[in-house]
């Protein structure tokens, strides 16, 4: 059977490329970067090369680039890092209802330790309002932490708008860059951000490794102490292939963006088409503001992983925000942020195009899913034709 | 994730729809993830001739309604009425821990259907 993945919102296949310049650091090129003799020094040579592409890549230096295992480290480096070296300045987070976990339950632990918190509400295509931002800010305003762009729906946020009145505020302002990350421009002067973090696996890199940019005079206490590494801010012999990956592949994305986003906007504005065409459907998100591979739309009547399964028994990869399909089962926090009833969000279909994906495989896709809409919503109770 | 047994029940389910003539009509939903489950049942001599299930829900949801369906069938209502989620459950070869709240949803909604037979059958004697 073929296979079609449609889930590169949850993580992408590395590029071969990538692969072919993280290998040698598994093996011929094992050193310790700490360590003075040739193997270190060659490990070192690579580590500093690619923290000085990073940095080019966002427009910093490479001093202000701190490598980390992913996403959620960086989100928590940046949120606890912050918090903790300048509690003394203040106590108040502000933060929005549809981040993702790894930084609304790194907020949400900071608020049992005492610190205060404004969760902000988006409005209904998941847009932070700068207005509302700049309502929310304290004197004692010491951090504040909005994504660039929303992994379930895919709405993009005025990063650069909000973090003007951040700065004028002087407050420090985060963006989870992590589904921007090769898809967007991610000048951090530009952005208008003093901390910025991204993940490898969500642009064809390996899994485990990310990066957080801090701007220089940002003060950041480390969650892991230990020996000297990043600037004493994050201890641990560094993962050298894993960095070097990263480094590759942002490279590569970065490159080729400006083609991949022009083809994938085409495959999702006819994905979107396609499925508007089943009765009784909803696109979720902003219809311009919003990444070029995401497709969120909810099939009312119909809970979404009964939906997945189907898809999955023809081959197809997507996600859900449905409740049964995380752990918890409450559906989609952000979907409900977004004002959608419970039961209408339980219904939503995620579908992320990437690079792999073709013509043939969106119009399979709106081949199959109509008759497993319509399959399910015939033994639907709340569905009265 | 899911059994082949489960599987099997959510790819062919049994017993789905309505019965417009139905002695009980039971529907609940499941506080903790918000699906619901309606079932209808025909009864004749106390023994359930006939049971027809909707359900919006996971698959572990519909694979459970279909399969309670089948161990209802051909049981007496007070039988039918001592059928378990544990055993339907068993019946689908095991459900994952996480789902299985999915299969109380079932066995409620049977137990619903019961009450309002019993319900129907009292007023009418
Ligand atoms: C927006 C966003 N932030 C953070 C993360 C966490 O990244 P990681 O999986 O690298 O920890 C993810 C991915 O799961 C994400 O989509
Ligand atoms: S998660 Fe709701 S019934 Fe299974």
């Amino acid at each position: 059977m073929k296979r079609i993945y449609m889930d590169h919102a949850a993580t992408t296949p590395v590029r071969p490329e990538v692969l072919e310049a993280m290998l040698p650091y598994f093996s011929s090129e094992f050193g310790n970067p700490s360590s003075v003799y040739s193997w270190g020094r060659a490990a070192r040579k690579a580590l500093d090369s690619a923290r000085d592409q990073v940095a080019a890549l966002l427009g910093a230096s490479a001093g202000e680039i701190i490598f980390t295992s992913g996403g959620s480290e960086g989100a928590n480096l940046a949120i606890k890092g912050v918090a903790w070296a300048d509690q003394n300045r203040g106590k108040h987070i502000i933060t929005s209802a549809i981040e993702h976990h790894a930084v609304l339950d790194t907020v949400l632990w900071l608020e049992k330790q005492g610190f205060e918190v404004t969760i902000l509400p988006v409005d209904e295509y998941g847009l932070v309002s700068p207005a509302q931002v700049e309502q929310a800010l304290r004197p004692d305003t010491i951090l504040v932490s909005i994504m660039h762009a929303n992994n379930e729906v895919g709405t993009i946020q005025p990063i650069s708008e909000i973090g003007a009145i951040v700065r004028k505020h002087g407050a420090k302002f985060h963006t989870d860059a992590v589904q921007t990350a090769g898809v967007l421009d991610l000048n951090v002067d530009a952005l208008n951000v003093d901390l910025l973090s991204i993940s490898a696996h969500k642009f064809y890199g390996p899994k485990g490794v990310g990066a957080l940019y801090v701007r220089k005079g940002v003060r950041l206490n480390p969650l892991i102490h230990g020996g000297g590494q990043e600037k004493r801010r994050r201890a641990g012999t560094e993962n050298v292939a894993g960095i070097v990956g990263l480094a590759k592949a942002f490279a590569l994305a970065q490159s080729e963006r400006a083609e991949e986003n022009a083809r994938l906007t085409k495959l999702r504005d006819r994905l979107i088409d396609g499925l508007s065409r089943i009765p009784h459907t909803r696109i979720n998100g902003h219809l311009e503001q919003r990444l070029p591979n995401n497709v969120n739309v909810c099939f009312e009547f119909i809970e979404g992983e009964s939906m997945l399964l189907n898809l999955d028994l023809r081959g197809i990869a997507a996600s859900s925000g449905s409740a049964c399909t995380s752990g918890s089962l409450d559906p989609s926090h952000v979907l409900l942020a977004m004002g959608l009833p419970h039961e209408i969000a339980h219904g939503s279909l995620r579908l992320t195009l990437g690079r792999e994906n073709t013509e043939e495989d969106v119009d399979f896709v709106l081949q199959e899913l109509p008759g497993i809409v319509e399959r399910l919503r015939a033994m639907s109770p709340l569905y009265k034709g | 994730m899911y059994s082949d047994k489960v599987m099997d029940h959510f790819t062919n389910p049994r017993n789905v729809g309505e019965i417009p003539d139905a002695d009980g009509v039971g529907e609940v939903g499941n506080a903790r993830c918000g699906d619901i489950m309606k079932m209808w049942i025909k009864v004749e001599n106390n023994v359930i001739t006939d049971i027809k299930f909707k359900t919006f829900g996971c698959g572990a949801a519909i694979a459970t309604s279909s399969m309670i369906t089948e161990l209802a069938i051909g049981k007496t209502v007070e039988e039918a009425e001592q059928i378990t989620n544990q055993q339907v459950a068993d019946a689908l070869e095991g459900l994952p821990p996480l789902k299985m709240h999915c299969s109380n949803l079932a066995a409620e909604a049977l137990g619903a259907a019961i009450a309002d037979y019993r319900k129907k059958t009292a007023t009418t004697a």
